[in-house]
């Protein structure tokens, strides 16, 4: 490979900010978490690359929930919202061209899915998946309706905070990222034994979306800024030491 | 006190849950609002190299198929070279995509990827690397995603001077990242989550 002078590998991952594995107050983890440490290497070409999703695959609606599952001049029912971002690497700098993909229950909490038990209704306008392109900066915006909490088997009485799902490809697979948005002020997120698999009250904060009355359309959407950040590549503006191990 | 380093810090990973597929294979979960599912065909047309078929499960720590897995794979093309926009080395085949999305089976748990052989793509230092393809296991319960390669049992030669494979501790659990050849061009790698025969997952 050349020694290239601005590009070195992806910075190691801050596990002090991720989720460990075995984490028993989220039951499912228990039988499902490798017990072994991770084996850490260098990224090679491998994580430094990433598959290209051309702005051609987006239709008209993708990012628009409301309408994209609709039948022709009906809508989603439920508050009326507007999430939008930035996606950035740790080094701070934009990551356009970035695919974002969001699911997330109806107003009443209720997933359009064939394994989904809870008693509230579907919404027969409401599919509950939409997805974008980060453009030059970075930014992305979507409209959706806020999606209700809604409870899952774990203890006896768990639920989840209102949420919307994320993933995202950024330009290295190194930076593969699925994540949850939650709505600033839930008093369920302390409660949520998923969002409690963060030990670091921080991590759960980031991921944390404020509403922004600057962006909100008056008389018919309030907006909720979520920015995410990926991993960053290393700076070298010396030339590279071969990187042996 | 010394000035602040201005780094970010990298968003929090958390699960994928149990209705991924909403979201990243909406028309297998019978929600048709795009064309189709990403991932879904890696061959877009007549491809170099030579045609190969992936198939396997996801076990978790009592044995059990993972009926809920979404499993991503990234690999190179024929010659080595990666279909991405980084890709700096030579022109990638126009007609692979190096991407599949496979859902588990929702009996069975079996995720399929029909693929080509990978062709070798340089470490670090310029060493060639075997043969192989990264591949990316999300589901519920599974807090951050769990990255790990598949290299082929049939590539002796490659994979005894691969500089990750020689470079693991614990050889013995080396043949947890090796795809068994079962028959002409078919190739099987099962995923065992935790236990005994837990694969090798990385930090990377
Ligand atoms: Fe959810």
């Amino acid at each position: 490979m050349s020694e290239n002078s601005t590009n070195g590998g992806y910075i190691a991952r801050d596990w002090t900010r991720q989720p460990a594995a075995y984490t028993p107050g989220y039951k499912t983890t228990v039988k499902r978490s490798p017990q072994a440490a991770l084996l850490s290497f260098p990224t090679t070409l491998s994580e430094e690359t990433s598959p290209v999703f051309g702005h051609g695959i987006i239709g008209e609606l993708d990012n628009d929930l409301i309408h994209n599952f609709a039948k022709p001049g009906e809508s989603a029912i439920g508050p009326r919202i507007i999430v939008y971002g930035r996606v950035l690497d740790e080094t701070g700098r934009p990551v356009p061209g970035a695919l974002l993909e969001f699911w997330q229950a109806n107003a009443g909490g209720r997933y359009r899915h064939a394994k989904e038990g809870y008693i509230a209704p579907l919404d027969p306008n409401f599919g509950g998946c939409g997805r974008m392109i980060t453009d030059e900066n970075g930014s992305y915006e979507f409209r959706t309706i806020q999606p209700g909490p809604y409870p899952w088997p774990n203890g006896m009485n768990d639920w989840r905070p209102a949420h919307i799902h994320f993933s995202i490809f950024g330009h290295g697979f190194a930076q593969r990222l699925i994540t949850q948005m939650y709505f600033e002020g839930d008093p369920l997120i302390p409660l949520c034994p998923i969002a409690r698999v963060l030990n670091d009250q921080r991590a759960i904060d980031d991921l944390t979306a404020p509403l922004d009355m600057n962006r909100t359309v008056p008389m018919d959407a309030r907006a909720y800024k979520f920015d995410i950040v990926l991993r960053g590549r290393r700076q070298t503006y010396f030339e590279n030491r071969k990187e042996g191990l | 006190m010394a000035q602040r380093l201005d780094y970010l810090k990298e968003s929090a990973s958390q699960t994928a849950g149990p209705y991924v597929h909403i979201g990243c294979m909406p028309n297998f979960s019978g929600i048709s609002i795009y064309g189709g599912d990403l991932g879904t065909t890696m061959k877009t047309g007549p491809v170099t190299g030579q045609e190969i078929k992936i198939t396997g499960v996801v076990h978790d720590g009592v044995g059990a198929p993972v009926r809920d897995a979404m499993i991503e794979l990234w690999q190179a093309d024929a010659a080595g070279l990666y279909p991405s926009a980084n890709e700096a080395r030579g022109n990638p085949d126009p007609n692979f995509t190096g991407f599949g999305r496979s859902p588990g089976d929702p009996v069975t748990g079996e995720f399929v990827f029909e693929t080509v052989k990978p062709g070798r793509v340089p470490f670090r230092d310029g060493r060639l690397q075997a043969p192989h393809a990264t591949l990316w296991i999300v589901a519920r319960g599974i807090n951050i995603g769990l990255h790990t390669r598949l290299y082929f049992e049939d590539e002796t030669e490659a994979n005894s001077e691969d500089p990750i494979l020689t470079r693991i501790e614990h050889q013995s659990r080396v043949p947890t990242l090796l795809a068994k050849k079962t028959g002409e061009a078919q190739y099987r790698f099962d995923i065992h989550l935790q236990g005994p025969k837990e694969t090798i997952f990385f930090d990377m």
